[in-house]
């Protein structure tokens, strides 16, 4: 595994300079999967913010081959130049080791574009796909995704006298595409960048495919201060709302214990689209998010053969 | 029948023209909402989620516009007047979709807030060139509708229509917008409920036993009826015979899809809406729709100072096309001016039925602002020459 200094002294492949938000993790979570792959890179990017923030002619911050394409299918189109180097190494036409890595946002990944990385990760290119999950549809002003959180307020699951925010509990993509059986998979945050850079590291190296969701904090979506983006990701890790752990040879394992669990309300309470839990008449609605919290990272222990 | 008021904000109020398409919805009785989120239309979705809650209904966000596309023919079967919303790369998702609905003579409203394409081309950006998409998009053969609004105001009264037309003429109706008149904000006037006409749905008074869901009496729009009321009805997208039952043969695809395209095209007059000013005596027509309408006045009034003898038509109706119209005025005028924000679509429905008999100019635009009116009146000054 690369060293620090090593990471430090690799050319980026995302150039300083683009117009993501003050405070941008999604940005910063690009930025540290770029940096943790070395060599040769072939990226695709679906329809969002990233895309967007990177790519506003005549600029572009990207440093290495990169297609945008249509909302719904980064996963095929990557799918597609790996089947296509695949047969071109085959003939010796191309003698270069070259990685291929998808990117998506929730929205781009776990509604939209779910069916074409279903198919990519169950064809079993040798691809990885990184997801940055901000938690909503960021790019068109916040509107809600499957990835939204219970209760959080946006603009098509808005909190108003009738109705208190996302009905919904979030979708847990990871273990769909766990139940793919892929070579790798992993949930991750740049909170945890060492982390984050190991598992990137790995499903690289490992031959076939991969996936990691990565919960990448949005000052503007979640309304929290600019400068908190990083301590927002650590609360989700710590509260359990976004454990880290990772799936390989059809085993997962935790790759981070939180030493002691936080209530969810210490990730909620610093966040705007969550203030109306924090009021007296809804406190039923932040149990019921942490009562979910709970339920899912006791499945996750006994899937991971932990105590719990 | 008149408006239900609860859906119905009376007042003049000062709103953008997505705003206005969702209360425009609201009046009309829409209270099914399938959506997905996409610039420049998703102000449309965000104001109906806010007020559905006090007017009683539905909104779903669905996981893309395939599914939105999908879930609004379910609500249509179900009772409900449906409604989505989207811009050019969602239209296009939502193709196929639109064709079964049209196959299987599904009342419902698709607005289209159209921007600069193809592909995701110009999300924040105007343009019209998804025109003749809204016409042939989806495959086989079909009549559809489409209207055109050139303001906040029209965005309000041409909803309404909209859901009007879909339920006369048991058709998906397509409202195109462009991110002009979805983001320009003026005066909207909504009047009481009982100066809102509305359509109501064809619904069958036959006993289930005597009802044939594609059966017509001779005005070639099937009766309808609600799912779930007693009714065992089959619907398909496969070609059907009166019972809605597939069946795989030359003679029943001739009766039903003539039937389709006849219902639009026999009552084209009922069905188009066009504004005219000056035409008659006219050396040439100038002919817009949206908002290029609005931005070709400055053009014309400028060749009337001049001494040109300029009419001016504003399409409201974009499909069916009116043919009937263009081809009267062709053998008056010496020709047919028309702009839009596209490379040229419209127009060769102009240049069709203008067949010869007078001249076709267009003032194309590729999109991502409106025309200069200056570009319009060289064209015009060209075209009386």
């Amino acid at each position: 595994m690369a060293s620090l200094k090593e990471l430090a002294a690799r050319e980026q492949k995302l150039a300083p300079g683009h117009r993501a938000c003050a405070g941008c993790i999604p940005a910063l979570t690009f930025h540290q999967v770029l940096r943790s792959a070395p060599g040769h890179v072939v990226a695709s990017c679906a329809t969002g913010c990233i895309e967007v923030v990177t790519t506003i002619y005549p600029y572009t911050a990207w440093k290495i081959p990169f297609i945008h394409n249509a909302f719904e299918n980064s996963a095929a189109t990557i799918s597609g130049v790996e089947a296509a180097y695949q047969a071109l190494k085959r003939k010796g036409k191309v003698t270069k080791d070259i990685k291929f890595i998808g990117f998506g946002g929730d929205g781009g990944t776990y509604d939209i574009g779910l069916q074409s990385l279903s198919g990519a990760m169950e064809r079993g290119h040798d691809m990885l796909y990184v997801c940055y999950d901000n938690e909503a549809y960021m790019n068109t002003g916040i509107q809600r995704s499957s990835a939204t959180p219970f209760a959080a307020d946006t603009k098509t699951a808005p909190v108003g006298k009738v109705r208190k925010g996302k009905k919904q509990y979030p979708k847990n993509l990871t273990e769909i595409i766990i139940a793919h059986d892929v070579a790798y998979a992993a949930q991750a945050s740049p909170s945890f960048w060492r982390d984050l850079n190991k598992k990137v590291e790995k499903a690289l190296s490992i031959e076939g495919p991969a996936f990691i969701n990565v919960l990448a904090p949005c000052p503007p979506g979640w309304r929290f201060p600019t400068e908190m983006g990083i301590e927002m990701g650590k609360l989700a890790v710590d509260t359990c709302f976004w454990p880290l752990y990772e799936f390989e040879n059809h085993k997962r394992k935790l790759t981070y214990k939180p030493k002691e669990k936080l209530p969810l309300s210490e990730w909620t309470k610093h966040q705007g689209r969550f203030r109306h839990l924090h009021q007296e008449e809804n406190k039923h609605l932040l149990e019921l998010a942490q009562q979910e919290v709970d339920r899912r990272w006791k499945e996750l222990l006994f899937l991971c053969g932990e105590p719990a | 029948m008149k408006a239900d008021p609860k859906g119905v904000l009376t007042g003049e109020h000062y709103l953008d023209g997505d705003h206005a398409c969702a209360e425009g919805a609201l009046a009309a009785g829409c209270r099914f909402f399938a959506g997905y989120p996409i610039t420049p239309s998703t102000e449309v979705a965000e104001r109906y989620v806010s007020r559905i809650p006090m007017v009683g209904g539905i909104f779903i966000q669905m996981e893309d516009e395939l599914a939105s596309m999908a879930a609004l023919v379910g609500a249509a079967w179900g009772g409900k007047k449906s409604m989505t919303v989207t811009s050019g790369p969602g239209f296009s998702l939502m193709m196929e979709n639109i064709g079964l609905a049209a196959m299987m003579e599904t009342p419902c409203v698709v607005v289209n807030v159209q921007r600069g394409g193809p592909s995701t081309g110009l999300p924040t950006m105007v343009g019209q060139q998804d025109m003749m998409q809204a016409r042939w998009g989806s495959h086989g053969d079909y009549q559809i509708i489409a209207l055109s609004p050139a303001s906040p105001q029209e965005a309000f009264d041409y909803t309404i229509k909209c859901f009007n037309l879909a339920e006369k003429y048991r058709v998906p109706v397509l409202f195109m917008m462009d991110e002009c008149v979805g983001h320009m904000t003026e005066k909207v006037v909504i009047p009481k409920p009982d100066e809102i006409e509305i359509t109501p749905r064809r619904l069958t008074k036959l006993a289930p036993e005597k009802y044939l869901p594609y059966k017509t009496n001779g005005d070639l729009v099937p009766e309808m009826i609600v799912a779930g009321t007693g009714y065992k009805i089959h619907s398909t997208g496969l070609t059907h015979d009166e019972r809605g039952y597939p069946v795989m043969s030359p003679g029943t695809q001739d009766q039903l899809v003539k039937r389709l395209c006849d219902k639009i095209k026999l009552n084209a007059d009922d069905i188009i809406e066009i504004e005219e000013d000056q035409t008659e005596g006219a050396e040439v027509i100038v002919m817009a729709y949206g908002i290029t309408s609005r931005v070709t006045l400055p053009a014309v009034f400028k060749a009337r100072k001049k001494g040109i003898k300029v009419g001016y038509i504003k399409m409201i109706t974009a499909w069916p096309f009116p043919e009937k119209r263009v081809r009267e005025l062709a053998k008056k005028v010496k020709a047919f001016v028309m702009p839009e924000i596209n490379l040229g679509q419209m127009v060769l429905e102009v240049e069709r039925c203008a067949a010869g008999q007078a001249k076709t100019y267009h003032v194309p635009h590729a999109g991502g602002w409106v025309h200069d009116p200056e570009d319009i009146y060289q064209v015009i000054e060209e075209a009386v020459k």
